[in-house]
């Protein structure tokens, strides 16, 4: 599993960044998304497509490899 | 267009906003009945008596907030405003973030939001854990009953916002007689207008004074940044400032009063709560979802013919995108009409969504966190000194709330 970002559509909400904050962090300089670790563990799928399905103009997509 | 498209039902329109007479923690009754016969169907607002859309199941609502061809803008003829503004103020009125496009829009919210990450939010828990505990330390020390909204929804997101944009010590107590203005419905049309007044005055100060000596604040940090980029003028960081007060005063002052009945109405779930604290931060989002305080505040103007949910919205058409009635959608999610803290409650739409979600809801996560934890952990024996129906709820307001609320111990 991969996490892809999309910066230019990413408005800052923050929502991953709060729920999974090893994953995901915000960009100091200009608040948009980091993403920390961009293959994670099949254990956290769940979570991640939770909070990809929570992001306001759905910037995260996961691919399988 | 596909060939599903049919045009609204001929029949009087309802008078909106509509009532919510049964329940008063519920949306009123009547979007269930619209929601089940269709997603998108006509009102006629009884500020202005211009017919709009309402649309009200979870997936168009959706799709409205994050739709390209929906315009925010107060100015467009046909947006639907929902509080009496003459059109010369309307004309004159330096729209704020909430009602712009973009790409001004995109400029300043990408000024505000590394001021508004999860980070940051994160690492302010400390001082509104103190300003919580101060305030219920005060109530514990008058004693029960007492006015929550007076003495504690009010006054931490205040004191919090104060923090955040850097007011002086001596300036606080400006704010906080401002904020409890606000929630007063026994002053004029006149002492409304001149507490603005006063407000804008203040903040057109206040950025004038982080300009020349910026502190280690919100605003001064937007400033800073600013005379690199130059990307905003002296009035767009005062919009910034009046944005960040009207967003987070009054807001999360009436979830927190709106959460607290609705805790307390469900004491199984409450008991649960306060025995496991780690359920808080998924109660929250329920709490949200469920109270929906912002109902009708999405609100868009169409700038193209576009097809919602079958029917076809033309350009110039207002539309209002009810998120109370998305979150109550048993499309989405199942029971939608229990409180249930267990529920995975994220998506949710009482932010907004789309790009101009709330950029301050992870600062309401961590006050309604700190506030409910620790209101129900330090005064264990909480509870509503009037009867619900008795309690004076803000059917009046673009915002839903509580106007007071009395609790004892």
């Amino acid at each position: 599993m991969r996490i892809r970002h999309d910066r230019e559509r990413c408005v800052g909400s923050g929502a991953c960044a709060f729920t999974l904050p090893d994953i995901f962090d915000q960009d100091e300089d200009d608040g948009r998304v980091l993403v920390l670790v961009e293959r994670p563990g099949e254990e956290r799928r769940k979570a991640i497509e939770d909070v990809a399905a929570s992001c306001p103009v759905f910037a995260l997509t996961i691919e399988n490899d | 267009m596909t060939a599903e498209v049919t045009t609204a039902p001929v029949e009087a329109p309802p008078a909106f906003p509509l009532s919510r007479s049964r329940c008063p923690l519920s949306p009123p009754p009547e979007y269930a009945r619209l929601r089940e016969e269709q997603s998108v169907s006509r009102v006629t607002l009884r500020v202005s008596g211009k017919q709009v859309w309402v649309v009200t199941q979870h997936e168009q609502v959706r799709q409205v907030l994050g739709s390209p061809d929906m315009s925010s803008n107060w100015k467009l003829p046909g947006y639907p405003l929902q509080v009496p503004l003459p059109p010369e103020v309307l004309e004159s009125l330096e729209l704020p973030l909430v009602a712009m496009d973009p790409p001004d829009h995109t400029v300043r919210r990408r000024a505000l939001i590394p001021e508004l990450t999860a980070r940051r939010m994160q690492a302010l828990r400390p001082r509104i854990q103190e300003v919580t505990d101060e305030h219920i330390t005060a109530m514990l020390a008058k004693g029960g009953p007492v006015d929550l909204i007076q003495e504690l929804a009010v006054p931490v997101p205040s004191l919090v916002f104060c923090d955040l944009i850097g007011v002086a010590p001596d300036n606080v107590g400006f704010f906080r007689h401002y904020a409890e203005q606000m929630v007063n419905r026994d002053i004029s049309p006149e002492e409304m207008g001149a507490a603005q007044y006063e407000m804008e005055m203040h903040l057109q100060g206040l950025v004038a004074q982080k300009t020349e000596t910026p502190g280690d604040d919100v605003l001064s940090r937007v400033i800073i940044k600013n005379k690199v980029t130059q990307e905003l003028e002296h009035n767009d960081i005062v919009a910034l400032a009046r944005m960040l007060l009207f967003g987070g005063f009054d807001t999360t002052a009436n979830i927190i009063g709106l959460g607290t009945v609705a805790l307390l109405q469900n004491p199984e779930q409450l008991a649960q709560v306060k025995a496991d604290p780690s359920l808080m931060p998924r109660a929250i989002e329920e709490l949200l979802r469920y109270l929906s305080i912002s109902d009708s505040a999405t609100a868009r103007v169409a700038t193209k013919d576009v097809e919602i949910g079958g029917v076809l919205i033309r350009a110039g058409e207002g539309i209002i995108a009810l998120n109370g009635s998305a979150n109550r959608d048993d499309r989405f999610f199942a029971n939608p009409d229990e409180l249930d803290i267990h529920r995975d409650a994220k998506g949710h739409l009482a932010f907004g969504h789309g790009n101009h979600q709330c950029p301050g809801a992870n600062l309401v996560r961590v006050e309604l966190d700190c506030v409910f934890s620790t209101l129900f952990r330090r005064i264990p024996e909480l509870r509503l000194a009037a009867p619900v129906e008795e309690l004076e709820f803000k059917h009046d307001q673009l915002i839903y709330g509580l106007y007071s609320l009395p609790v004892t111990w």
